[in-house]
């Protein structure tokens, strides 16, 4: 292991450059930690986000060497090469304010726009609504729940390149979990707005949003769940 | 923002529906290329020239239909990946992508049943 880290990062906004930067390597050392160290010691205009530090916030994602991940839980030892070199870049697919980073509102947008939020009819009068744990529909919510919209799988996602209008994996991923809500009132609508192109029909199956969830989501398959209920509305005309 | 990103409902069933033919189309396609591909390895066993293709498939109304299922399941399963194709890649419009992927499913067809016809008829 080599004292020093030759670290590249993204300056600027759309158009910009990278910037080289020496770093001293240290044991368990994070990428999250290594652009903290360029921000307090080398270039304090270095602009970045982060919160929890733990991955639990989702907001420090990045490009690093190439991928989409999160930092503050990616160890310099898994990411750098043999000769101590790292490039840092913003995340993929959204715009850049400044350096790393990016502007998330249209992501978040998408969320809303799939439908993403719950809408039910019970009030504080009622009683509990009993879901049990075991059934099909709970185990597929449990398993797209733990979504923390860091936006590694949009960054990662190459139909969200070609189509901008796009809802993604992870807008989608998450009406998902609500289509499998029992409690949920709001199913034709959510149909309807991820049906189609702009929506799950679009996507390739490729898989990267599954391959590079940090959280190991599977939004592919969430996907490929809201395709086959979409389709099968629309076959009986319920869309 | 949010305009850019409200579904179209009409386009949005019809397009649901091009996915629902393409996987459809897909599975018979598995089994027909499979068929193909058997009948292919067995056929080809004693040499193979026009005459002893044609002495086989004209007059065999079974293979005409078979081949005629294979070119039907080829119409409607090329254009919706075709259009999806102009579109991510080539950066044309949906109407223009949609267009240019019937023309390309109509030639398929006509070709592939003139084909059909040429070996059985």
């Amino acid at each position: 292991m080599s004292d020093k880290l030759h670290v590249k990062i993204w300056r600027g906004k759309a158009q910009g450059a990278f910037v080289e930067y020496e770093v001293p390597r240290q044991d368990s050392q994070t990428v999250l930690d290594v652009v903290t160290h360029v921000q307090r010691h080398l270039e304090p205009s270095l602009s970045y986000r982060f919160a929890c530090r733990v991955g639990m916030c989702g907001s420090c994602a990045m490009t690093v060497n190439g991928q989409a991940r999160w930092t503050c839980r990616t160890h310099v030892a898994k990411v750098v090469d043999g000769r101590g070199r790292l490039e840092i870049a913003p995340l993929s697919h959204l715009p850049v304010i400044k350096d790393l980073a990016t502007d998330m509102s249209g992501f978040f947008d998408k969320w809303s726009s799939a439908k993403g939020q719950f809408k039910g009819t019970a009030t504080r009068h009622d009683e509990f609504a009993r879901v049990q744990p075991d059934s099909p529909e709970r185990q597929a919510a449990n398993a797209g729940i733990e979504c923390i919209g860091c936006a590694v799988c949009h960054a990662s996602c190459d139909v969200a390149a070609w189509r901008p209008d796009y809802l993604g994996p992870a807008a989608l991923n998450r009406a998902w979990t609500l289509v499998n809500d029992v409690r949920d009132v709001m199913q034709t609508e959510r149909l309807r707005a991820v049906a189609g192109d702009a929506g799950c029909h679009s996507c390739h199956t490729q898989g990267s949003c599954s391959e590079r969830c940090p959280k190991g989501l599977m939004p592919t398959l969430a996907i490929a769940g809201l395709k086959r209920k979409v389709a099968r509305a629309a076959v009986k005309g319920e869309l | 923002m949010n305009s850019a990103v409200k579904p179209d409902i009409t386009s949005a069933i019809a397009q649901a529906r091009r996915w629902y033919w393409q996987r459809i189309s897909a599975m018979v396609l598995a089994l027909c290329v499979l068929v193909h591909l058997g009948v292919m390895v067995f056929a080809v066993r004693g040499g193979l020239s026009a005459a002893e293709i044609l002495g086989r498939t004209q007059g065999n109304w079974a293979f005409g239909a078979f081949y005629a299922v294979f070119v039907l399941a080829c119409a409607a399963h090329v254009p919706v990946g075709l259009a999806n194709i102009a579109r991510e890649w080539w950066g044309m419009g949906e109407g223009a992508a949609l267009w240019l992927s019937r023309a390309v499913a109509l030639w398929l067809l006509l070709a592939g049943l003139r084909a059909v016809w040429g070996v059985v008829a």
